[in-house]
């Protein structure tokens, strides 16, 4: 099914585009070193206590004089520490064919569902790179046939993903790892068809005057896999990464008003051998603009998740709050600083994040993420996490 | 008879200051309606009191709303980190304007609030509302005198936002040449009346026969030391765009 889908799409693209004029690939990107330090000697003997890593993501892209185009976007990571974080993606490799009321995708690609902004529970159609940042935010290349038609009613999008994507995890010597390594070797699927089995998605979204929203039909491999303790081959204790077929409906949606913005995300999964469960985020976005005499805007974001799993969730965030503050100086460098605390309502585990990043120069940006752990209770499953408080500083240059 | 009313749109005898204003204010927005769309590139070179540079490039595209305000599509090719990146504006002649930002990296598409009118766009001297399309309807206006402006016979015009709690500016004057009814040049007051800025435009040429656009607009800022000369190049009239190149799927693909 796969490569039929990919026969297609080059197809297409043969057939839709004339030859294409030479030369006319526009390359951009970057190039990042990073270094992060652990203020904490590690909980596991096998963890390596700090880390280094290069990276590397460059854009091909070239269009036809059609409008057809096509984008191309390695990924490459080398890591000092974690074998499993020096890794390799495909973030993109998307033919873009645009009529006049509808756009078709082909390749690999990414899709951004969403409104809130700490957790992101409906965006569910790209697998989370893990080992780049546990804020859930990189995610992995999806392939997928994709066509969504837009007219005055709103915008339908038809989606066809017919290969999964296994979520990444550290590995034993990496650090912001579960108590027991997560042997991503050895995935487990209630589907025979594992990672071939073809997922199916339909999602309407539209903009009415102040409101954006979104729902959708889901129906595939769950993003989120199930950890089952077990033992591999070679003798060793792991967590077994079990991935289940589920069929969800979600909404999101977003209301400004003024300098508020008011965000909600909702999902129902019934799953087939497992559980049914619903989870919801919803919050706020206030930003007080001009706050200081050079103009910049303080932003305060309060956002509340639940999941009615509880504790057996497959996520950390099952029952907690977020605060967070963001400064942005709207100076020539771009200059923005965010602090945030998430707390667990119920056991109180709390983690605080802080971020900042600006412009040096005209191509080159530094950032600085800080995560520290607090009050871990042994029922969380961020109890693992306790020691992993951590800085890290990121270069990049821009082309 | 009739020619001659036609040409003497403003100034009859009987008009109060403030209805002179906003008639100069509605002469000039209706000698530039019916441009249907335009798309240009926009270079901004941003100063500091240093003497420090740095540079932006935006393309620009613009769709004509009859009986609202424009629609306008602002995508960044540099610098670097931000190339992709996109803004959205379904300007209204009454109340907020709906505006949208897309984060290439992210591939998000972000509603924002369209209140900050007041605040920096992309750390120039420029604010959203000064980027803002310039609707009749968001300004209260007066006409202060008539004047010779780099030997120009200019209306010297006050105009008073109509949102005064978001906007910047108490006031601006603006001096508009009598015939091709084009601002030249505009003061802005802050919200304590102190002068703020002044924004100086020069080498207007004129588009399929009629519509007059600027070559430089240069901002001062009297308080910061800071400017932004924004360059404009490559204006094309009748592009042939519609509503479905200003759409939320069109950000996604706007590069």
């Amino acid at each position: 099914m796969r490569f039929q889908l990919f026969a297609l799409a080059f197809a297409m693209a043969y057939v839709g585009a004339p030859a294409p004029s030479a030369c006319a690939v526009e390359l951009s990107g970057n190039v990042s070193v990073e270094g992060a330090y652990f203020t904490n000697a590690p909980l596991y003997h096998d963890q390596a206590k700090d880390s280094a890593s290069i990276s590397a993501e460059p854009e091909f892209y070239h269009e036809w004089s059609n409008g057809a185009s096509c984008t191309f976007t390695p990924f490459a990571r080398y890591d000092s520490a974690d074998n499993q974080r020096t890794h390799f993606d495909v973030r993109e490799l998307n033919f873009l064919f645009v009529g006049r009321s509808w756009e078709l995708r082909a390749g690999v690609g990414k899709v951004f569902w969403g409104a809130t902004e700490f957790v992101h529970l409906v965006d569910i159609i790209n697998q989370t790179d893990m080992v780049e940042n546990i804020n859930e935010e990189v995610k992995l290349g999806q392939p997928m046939l994709n066509l969504s038609m837009e007219n005055s009613l709103g915008v339908l999008d038809f989606f066809v993903l017919p290969w999964f994507r296994e979520r990444t995890f550290p590995g034993e010597k990496g650090r912001l790892r579960a108590s027991l390594p997560i042997d991503t070797g050895s995935a487990r699927y209630e589907s025979a068809d594992k990672k071939r089995h073809v997922d199916f998605a339909v999602r309407y979204s539209n903009s009415i005057g102040p409101v954006d929203f979104g729902v959708y039909l889901f129906r595939g491999t769950s993003r989120a896999p199930t950890l089952i303790p077990g033992v591999n081959e070679t003798g060793r204790m792991v967590l077994h990464p079990y991935y289940e077929q589920t069929n969800q409906a979600g909404l999101d949606a977003q209301v400004v008003s003024g300098a508020w913005l008011w965000k909600l995300e909702a999902l129902y999964r019934a799953g087939q051998g497992n559980e049914d469960f619903f989870s919801t985020v919803g919050g706020f976005e206030y930003t007080a603009f001009g706050v200081t005499s050079s103009g910049m805007d303080l932003g305060v974001i309060g956002e509340y998740v639940y999941d009615d799993r509880g504790d057996r969730a497959t996520t950390v965030y099952n029952n907690d709050a977020m605060l967070g503050l963001r400064l942005a100086m709207n100076d020539s460098a771009s200059s923005v600083v965010l602090g945030g605390v998430i707390r667990d309502v119920k056991n109180s585990a709390t983690a605080a994040i802080v971020e900042g990043s600006r412009r040096i120069g005209a191509s080159w940006k530094v950032s600085l993420e800080g995560w520290f752990f607090f009050d871990q209770s042994a029922d969380d499953i961020t109890w693992s996490l306790r020691d992993d408080d951590y800085m890290k500083l990121t270069l990049a240059r821009y082309y | 008879m009739i020619c001659a009313v036609l040409s003497w749109p403003v100034g009859a005898p009987a008009q109060t200051p403030e209805q002179k204003g906003l008639s100069i204010a509605r002469e000039g927005d209706k000698r530039d309606s019916g441009f249907g769309d335009f798309t240009a590139e926009l270079l901004m070179k941003l100063t500091n009191r240093h003497g420090q540079t740095s540079e932006r490039k935006i393309r620009i595209k613009t769709l004509e709303v009859e009986g609202d305000g424009d629609k306008s599509l602002s995508i960044f090719d540099t610098p670097p980190d931000v190339k992709g990146t996109a803004f959205l504006t379904f300007s209204h002649k009454v109340g907020d304007d709906d505006q949208w930002l897309y984060l290439p990296a992210l591939k998000r598409v972000k509603r924002i609030s369209s209140r900050n009118k007041s605040g920096s766009f992309m750390g120039s001297e420029f604010s959203y509302e000064d980027i803002a399309s310039q609707e009749v309807e968001k300004y209260t206006y007066k006409w202060l005198r008539d004047e010779t402006y780099n030997g120009q016979e200019c209306y010297v015009v006050e105009r008073y936002p109509v949102d005064r709690k978001n906007s910047g500016y108490s006031r601006m004057i603006s001096w508009i040449d009598k015939a091709e009814f084009r601002a030249l040049k505009t003061d802005y007051y802050d919200r304590k009346n102190a002068l703020l800025k002044t924004l100086t435009i020069t080498g207007y040429k004129k588009y399929n026969d009629k519509f007059w656009r600027a070559d430089e607009m240069y901002m001062v800022n009297h308080q910061s030391g800071k400017t932004t000369r924004l360059v404009w190049s490559n204006y094309k009239f009748g592009a042939g765009l519609g509503d479905r190149d200003f759409s939320r799927n069109s950000l996604k693909r706007a590069r």
